[in-house]
């Protein structure tokens, strides 16, 4: 498409951006696998005396293991409940002709616009009124309704791709709506589903504030709030930080390489045709 | 399937439930009532009132006295600065980047697959966290990145990175750069596999360069959805303190504090709820005029043509 610039030019531009991206990972993982002693030396390779002593200690010194499940079990029960309670909406929303249908896409859309932030105070308040505080109900409840719009609609765009006639044949068969949703529409929207729950997943997995201000108990944090644990006021403990970061970005590194094809149509289909 | 029985069935599933759409959307709309607009509004009710999370037995209805102490804050102006800067230069960046690389990946070349999973990464990884890994490689006396520029010989002494305020806020735009180019080329390359050969390979018949090809056919094609793209982020990378927050916290000195930043460090810190909120709601409002001023903008300019 760009005959104009020379190959050499894509060649260089490509590899310099190749670079960069990966450059801080790599930078991180080496930190990570040097002696204590070392960490702050600056060698570009994996040394002979390389170790795993700073991910030792992150299970053992600390509750890291408990954090990382915190973080699990709030991100997939989220996101579990997004897809379900999304895939109703959009399924009403592309299949559907009604009154109001704009105003209700309207209502959707509107909340991309609202700053997620605002609502920290808010929830806190609302939360506490229900005595939820400190619970990881009450991320999963904050996560699921700040999910719901963007997943709503990107479930919608896979749904439009699906010909209606699918489900009328699934509703001669005799299910109902609900059940041809899910058992015969949901399976071929699968790829969609995918992307949306991955998406869904990594929102939730890397989300900090509201996590920071609804939980205290070091026995209900999730992992991004442990991380601040590393940053003392006058001491920074970077072996055991740069562990802990590679081992948190891994599960939304492998879920995304499994699934970048599905990536583009899925949040453009959310996002652009929304 | 005869298309008579679909009309029937459709003409009966209408008439039958007429509330049917509404019952499965219900749910979603609950939710988003409680946890994305009652907030606004109860976010509205906070900036008017006196409400410090430690005192709360002193709580009571102030006027606009929290958006007064936000406006007349030491550090207002700056931080008004800094989020223009952080927003403009950031996007600037990130969409040319983003743009370049999609055209280039629009065609396949051998790994081309493996090159976009690879540098796709930075999105899926946590603002925060990375924060955290720029804030290392950006230190002042342990950082890698001295090393590297006086090892290529463009800086013959370590520059302050996080210590001086203008180094920092030029480190957290770099680092900010980094982490929001894939956006762009995952919105721009699905816009340009949106863009039909025919027309790519008709214009070239009529002799148009590579150039003209981009500029005259390709960009008009995916105009609108640049359009939105480019509002969408605006309004993201506003709301997107994760990465200041981690590398330098508004630091040093709150010089490199955006509204956003400033606006968690008003609720988690300060506790002064009043005022975040008021910060909360200014945000809102700004955006939201910035949103209509953009979209009549883009209105008229098409209306022109």
């Amino acid at each position: 498409m760009l005959k104009g610039f020379s190959k050499g030019t894509k060649i260089t531009v490509l590899t310099i951006w190749f670079l960069f991206t990966i450059f801080p990972l790599y930078w991180m993982f080496l930190t990570s696998i040097r002696p204590v002693k070392e960490v702050t030396k600056h060698f570009f390779w994996p040394r002979s005396n390389s170790t795993l002593e700073s991910y030792r200690a992150l299970f053992q010194d600390y509750a890291f293991g408990t954090y990382l499940k915190n973080s699990f079990v709030v991100a997939i029960a989220a996101s579990a409940l997004v897809i379900f309670i999304g895939m109703l909406g959009a399924y009403s929303l592309a299949r559907y002709r009604f009154k109001g249908k704009s105003q209700v896409m309207l209502v959707f859309l509107v909340t991309q616009m609202i700053p997620g932030l605002i609502a920290l105070a808010p929830l806190y308040l609302l939360l506490s009124r229900l005595n939820l505080l400190n619970t990881l109900i009450a991320l999963v409840l904050c996560y699921l309704g700040g999910m719901i719009p963007f997943a709503t609609l990107m479930l919608r765009g896979f749904l439009q791709q699906i010909p209606p006639e699918l489900d009328e044949a699934a509703l001669i068969d005799g299910c109902n709506r609900v059940s041809a949703l899910f058992r015969v529409i949901f399976p071929v929207a699968l790829p969609g589903v995918a992307a949306t729950f991955i998406f869904s997943f990594v929102q939730c997995w890397n989300e900090l504030f509201l996590a920071m201000v609804l939980i205290d108990s070091d026995a209900n944090k999730t992992f991004p709030v442990a991380e601040r644990s590393f940053i003392g006021a006058y001491f920074i403990e970077w072996g055991g930080l740069a562990a802990s970061v590679m081992i948190g970005i891994i599960p939304t590194m492998i879920m995304f390489g499994l699934m970048s094809k599905f990536m583009i149509s899925g949040l453009s289909a959310g996002i652009v045709k929304g | 399937m005869s298309s008579a029985f679909r009309i029937q069935e459709r003409n009966s599933g209408k008439t039958r439930n007429i509330l049917a759409p509404l019952w499965f959307l219900l749910p979603a709309l609950i939710l988003i009532c409680i946890f994305i607009y009652y907030p606004v509004i109860r976010t509205a009710g906070l900036s008017l009132q006196n409400f410090k999370l430690f005192a709360q037995d002193d709580i009571y209805f102030a006027g606009f006295q929290n958006f007064s102490v936000i406006f007349n804050d030491l550090h207002f102006k700056r931080i008004m600065i800094n989020s223009v800067i952080w927003v403009v230069v950031s996007l600037f960046f990130q969409f040319t980047i983003g743009f370049v690389l999609a055209l280039y990946l629009n065609t396949k070349f051998k790994f081309s697959g493996l090159y976009q999973a690879i540098i796709f990464i930075p999105w899926a990884l946590s603002g925060f966290l990375m924060g955290l890994i720029w804030k290392w490689i950006f230190d002042d006396n342990l950082g890698i990145m001295n090393t590297i520029l006086e090892g290529i010989g463009l800086i013959d002494r370590p520059i302050p990175w996080l210590s001086n305020d203008k180094w920092a806020m030029a480190a957290v735009i770099i680092a900010n750069i980094w982490y929001g180019v894939t956006f762009f080329v995952i919105m721009i390359l699905a816009a340009l596999q949106g863009v039909p050969r025919e027309i790519l390979e008709a214009a070239e018949l009529d002799g148009a360069s590579s150039r003209q090809r981009l500029f005259l056919v390709i960009v008009p094609f995916i105009k609108s959805t640049l359009v939105l793209i480019i509002l969408l982020r605006v309004i993201w990378i506003t709301n997107f303190p994760d990465l200041i927050f981690g590398m330098t916290s508004g630091g040093p000195n709150e010089q490199t504090h955006i509204l956003s930043s400033w606006l968690v460090q008003k609720i988690t810190y300060d506790q002064d709820w009043g005022a975040g909120s008021a910060l909360g709601m200014f945000i809102l409002i700004i955006l939201f005029i910035f949103s209509v001023f953009y979209l009549l903008a883009v209105k008229i300019e098409d209306g022109d043509k």
